[in-house]
């Protein structure tokens, strides 16, 4: 099936557009049915996906508006693939564990929509198909914020649109220039992203172009100054809100930077590794700080979720290839272990209606399933040894050490304090005596929520013991990109920060 | 003794003004109808007028492109053509919104229909010219059948509107007529082929600058009446509250489409004349437009009014591009409304439709957004339908504005202003704020009054109208490459 990635984006939305039909009581069981279909589909995905190329595969391109340039261009490599594996199951295991009764069927309908935007934007090689999907990915999220959220829902759900949307139609200019920039040169109108890898642009150029990108991208990230949208979204949304967030609309950002920042402005990017890191550092420690001072169970998540996107940052712009691998694993760790985080406090939400970690207290004694996966999650999210969390962690901070130790080690300061926080929560919901005479009668997981969690918890102790199969594909198509920014960068710089391991000189090129 | 004047039949190439003659002949015939039997029933009369007026778009598409007619003053190029038949299909799309299920006073008369023919053919007259007095001609009878139009609505504050408009109209007028003099007093000819030829090589002389500019400004204000720029806008939101919501939504487009023709015309050749300063004070007029009336929607109470100021913001996002003075910007204008048109017009149906004869749910507005709240409950295909037009309002992709809005963004990137892209861009970003209200009143609010009476007027013709803006706007990615391709091609072959 050489179209399989048109028919993850479409059957998701072709679902949604039928469930309209679907009665209500049985929306549910339909939602998580097309769901399983579309996560089978991207498993198939991963299959048949060539782990040797490291270029792009099962491409497809199909005119739109040839006059302007614009075709539906799609594919995927080693750096997508994985993003779009965990969308397609972070939806499935969301809608499973999904414990909202209220207009169930137009959730399931919204859903569905969210994930064909979500699969579109990682699989779309064209500009405007990208911005496209990366738009549309709005519309649902804030029906999702808006309708089902907490009191101040409508303001954060306005909030997370324009403040994204703004951003965006900066980013957009930045296309359209570059779009102009590749037509004066060549003659020909083209916004394929791989198109626009040949250009050579000069630094000034790619100094603002970077700039324009940088402000959509990190808006979604969302970088320290940009990032007082996401504690509103998260306050406010549903859990399976919260879990779709975190786990896939704040990778689209960090996506965007490895899919268009570096390879399109690789000199650029060098000469901002220090400003950015910078940021990405304030942002770790001042939110693990903050999230430290949270009394609210799902705050403190939410700015964890927020500390750790700096670790993917930093990651990234460690232009090499333990730093750039080491991040495209975060971001899913990242997703995964956020996740399941803001499923296990929806939890304990439904049962108690509130998240205020003084409310709980000896939970471990009453609900011990619960406690024991919130446990393995919350070590992953630290980042120990042998879940997922170390590896992708472990990989950025090595990567980060040959461009500055010092920054490394402020950054490193991250699984310490996030230690504190986390383990702090832990100390204040689990353990102790059970003070509060309604936690007596809580009841443990039921299957439902259990069965959700499993996948997960098996995820993580599978991913960080041995990350091989996800790491080799990943690593290939970053060394092909990184060997391609260093011949196309410029100064000289760049050059030598950007760093191409041995092995990879041999390997294939990013086309 | 004066020798009689012989002119040949052909040389007046009477096929020229075949569109306009169908119009007319249309309005005539509906009123001698009237004159023969008054008891005929008014979709009679829609169905007529959409006739003729798909006789009148036949007529048009088949011209020639770059001819000239009737004493040389027609001038049938690539734009008159495009712009006849945007006019034209707007039309059309308009006229069914008479079909409502409850009786509205101005469709029982005949005299609408006609009236609204005889408008189309002014606006086509105003189009197809170079020749400032029968663009005054074209621009006069328009106005004055739409003024008539406005105030047949039977309402207090639609005559206020009426009159209004008439006022502010006739002001415009005034001002178009003196700057026609002062280009006729500095040239000698009201034919801009002529005037530009003239010009060209006057432009060296001393004082000049001051004629032109005397001239262009006189022209701008009035042309900046009828796209309701700043600080000629004033009027727009009180017309537009006044008219009923399908001559509103008209409103925004038609006479604007016209209106934007002849500023191409004008200020086209200024620009190209390397009279700087009227790119400038066209940017201007723009950024200030179409921010000003962004800030404006963001604080109105009624939809119908936050409408209007979004159109006078889509107006200036337009505008904007007639400065580029390039084939791309050309095209631009004619993409942008020509994608517009169906998002704007379905919106206002959906105003329409949910129209009452007595204001049920606020003392001075008819369509508050309290109005809207909850309607997802109530509705759910018409609140879908309607968040579909607000978004496509606000540039969401791939709804159809937004192919407008990047065309116009690339084209002012292309034309070396960055800058001006990214002003648009912010522009968008406002402005999506004030249609998300609107979402946001339909989708997470709950209803506040009695649940049965919103679609109150609806009924199949307009069903048909709503579905088909709605598909259009949907469907835009398909069709925007033959468009796009068209108007270039039809723009460039007259050389702009």
């Amino acid at each position: 099936m050489d179209n399989i990635l048109s028919v993850l984006i479409f059957f998701p939305a072709i679902a949604g557009l039928l469930g309209f039909v679907v009665d209500k009581k049985s929306a549910r069981a339909y939602g998580i049915t097309v769901a399983t279909i579309e996560f089978l589909l991207s498993l198939w995905l991963w299959f048949s996906f060539d782990t040797g190329n490291a270029g792009m595969q099962f491409v497809e391109m199909i005119p739109l508006i040839p006059d302007f340039g614009v075709n539906f261009y799609l594919g995927v490599d080693g750096i997508s693939l994985f993003i779009i594996l965990m969308t397609t199951l972070m939806t499935l295991i969301g809608m499973v564990s999904m414990s909202i009764e209220k207009d169930v069927k137009n959730m399931i309908i919204t859903l569905l929509f969210l994930e064909m935007t979500m699969v579109g934007v990682f699989v779309a090689l064209d500009a405007i198909v990208f911005y496209l999907f990366w738009e549309l990915s709005l519309v649902p999220m804030l029906y999702i914020i808006g309708a089902w959220g907490g009191p101040l829902r409508v303001y954060a759900a306005v909030k997370f649109f324009l403040y994204t949307f703004m951003g965006s139609l900066v980013m957009l200019v930045g296309m359209l220039f570059v779009a102009y920039v590749y037509h004066s040169l060549t003659g020909v109108w083209s916004f394929a992203i791989t198109d626009w890898y040949a250009l050579v642009l000069p630094v000034n150029y790619q100094l603002w172009l970077f700039a324009a990108f940088f402000l959509g991208f990190a808006i979604k990230v969302p970088m320290f100054p940009f990032h007082t949208w996401l504690p509103y979204a998260h306050g406010q949304a549903p859990t399976i809100g919260s879990v779709i967030l975190a786990a896939v609309l704040l990778k689209m950002g960090t996506y965007g930077f490895v899919r268009f920042s570096l390879p399109m402005f690789p000199d650029a990017s060098v000469m901002m590794i220090t400003p950015i890191a910078v940021l990405a550092i304030i942002m770790i420690i001042y939110t693990a700080m903050v999230a430290y001072a949270q009394k609210d169970m799902k705050q403190v998540i939410a700015y964890s979720s927020v500390s750790h996107m700096g670790i993917i940052m930093i990651g990234i712009f460690a232009m090499n290839a333990e730093g750039i691998g080491g991040s495209v694993f975060q971001m899913l760790s990242h997703g995964i272990v956020s996740g399941a985080l803001f499923m296990l406090v929806g939890i304990i939400y439904d049962r108690r209606h509130t998240k205020l970690m003084s409310e709980f207290g000896g939970l471990a004694s009453v609900m011990p399933k619960y406690a024991v996966i919130f446990g393995i999650m919350l070590m992953a999210s630290v980042g120990l040894p042998l879940t997922i969390g170390f590896v992708g962690e472990f990989l950025v901070l090595l990567g980060f050490y040959e461009i500055s130790p010092v920054m490394t080690v402020l950054a490193g300061t991250s699984i310490i304090i996030g230690a504190v926080y986390m383990l702090s929560v832990y100390k204040k919901s689990f353990f102790g005596p059970v003070t509060k005479e309604e936690n007596k009668t809580l009841k443990d997981l039921t299957p439902r929520e259990t069965w959700s969690l499993i996948p997960l918890v098996a995820i993580v102790v599978w991913l960080g013991v041995y990350p091989k199969p996800v790491l080799d594909p990943i690593n290939k198509s970053v060394n092909a990109m990184l060997v391609f920014m260093e011949e196309k960068a410029i100064t000289a710089e760049a050059k030598d920060i950007i760093k191409v391991p041995q092995s990879a000189t041999t390997a294939g090129e990013v086309k | 003794m004066f020798e009689p004047i012989k002119v040949s039949l052909e040389s007046l190439n009477l096929v020229t003004l075949a569109p306009m003659l169908i119009a007319i002949a249309g309005g005539l015939v509906i009123l001698i109808l009237d004159l023969i039997n008054s008891k005929l029933h008014k979709s009679l009369y829609v169905m007529l007028t959409i006739l003729i007026l798909i006789v009148d778009f036949g007529a048009t598409i088949g011209l020639n492109v770059n001819e000239r007619g009737f004493f040389d003053v027609m001038l049938i190029d690539g734009i008159s053509i495009i712009s006849q038949l945007l006019i034209i299909v707007a039309s059309i799309l308009f006229t069914p919104l008479a079909l409502t299920s409850k009786r509205f006073h101005e469709y029982s008369y005949p005299e609408f229909f006609a009236l609204f023919l005889f408008m189309v053919a002014g606006f086509q007259f105003m189009v197809a010219s170079d020749n400032l007095i029968l663009i005054f001609v074209g621009l006069e009878t328009a106005s004055l059948s739409l003024y008539t139009l406005i105030a047949l609505h039977n309402r207090s504050n639609s005559y206020e509107a009426a009159v209004k408009y008439f006022t502010m109209g006739a002001l415009a007028a005034g001002f178009f007529a003196m700057g026609s003099a002062v280009v006729y007093g500095l040239t000698g000819s009201i034919e801009l082929y002529q005037v530009a030829q003239v010009l060209s090589a006057r432009l060296g002389e001393t004082g000049i600058m001051a004629a032109i500019l005397g001239s262009s400004v006189l022209l701008m204000v009035t042309l900046a009446f009828k796209l309701s720029l700043f600080p000629f806008h004033t009027w727009a939101p009180d017309v537009y509250e006044g008219a009923s919501a399908p001559l509103a939504g008209y409103m925004a487009i038609v006479p604007k489409i016209a209106a934007f023709v002849v500023a191409i015309r004008i200020f086209g050749m200024y620009i190209d004349l390397g009279i700087e300063w009227v790119r400038v004070m066209i940017l201007i007029l723009a950024i200030v437009t179409m921010t000003l009336a962004n800030v404006m929607a963001l604080v109105q109470e009624d939809v119908k009014r936050m409408l209007a100021y979004s159109s006078i913001s889509h107006a200036g996002f337009i505008m904007a591009a007639l400065a580029l003075d390039t084939t791309e910007g050309t095209t631009s204008i004619f993409l942008y409304y020509a994608l517009f048109m169906f998002t704007n017009l379905g919106a206002f149906a959906m105003l329409w439709i949910s129209r009452h004869k007595v204001r049920r749910f606020d003392e001075r507005y008819d369509h508050p957004y309290s109005k809207f709240s909850g309607l997802v409950q109530i509705m759910p295909m018409g609140a879908v339908i309607m968040a579909l037009f607000m978004l496509s309002l606000a540039g969401v992709p791939p709804f159809s504005v937004f192919w407008g809005k990047i065309y116009v963004m690339q084209a002012a990137v292309n034309a070396g202003y960055v800058w001006l892209a990214i002003v648009m861009g912010l522009n968008s970003a406002i402005a999506a704020y004030y249609y998300l209200k609107l979402i946001v009143y339909m989708f997470l609010k709950d209803p506040v009054k009695d649940v049965d009476i919103v679609y109150y007027n609806l009924s199949k013709p307009l069903m048909v109208v709503i579905g088909l803006a709605a598909t259009a706007t949907i469907a835009a990615i398909f069709y925007v490459q033959p468009l796009v391709s068209y108007l270039y091609y039809m723009i460039s072959a007259s050389g702009y």
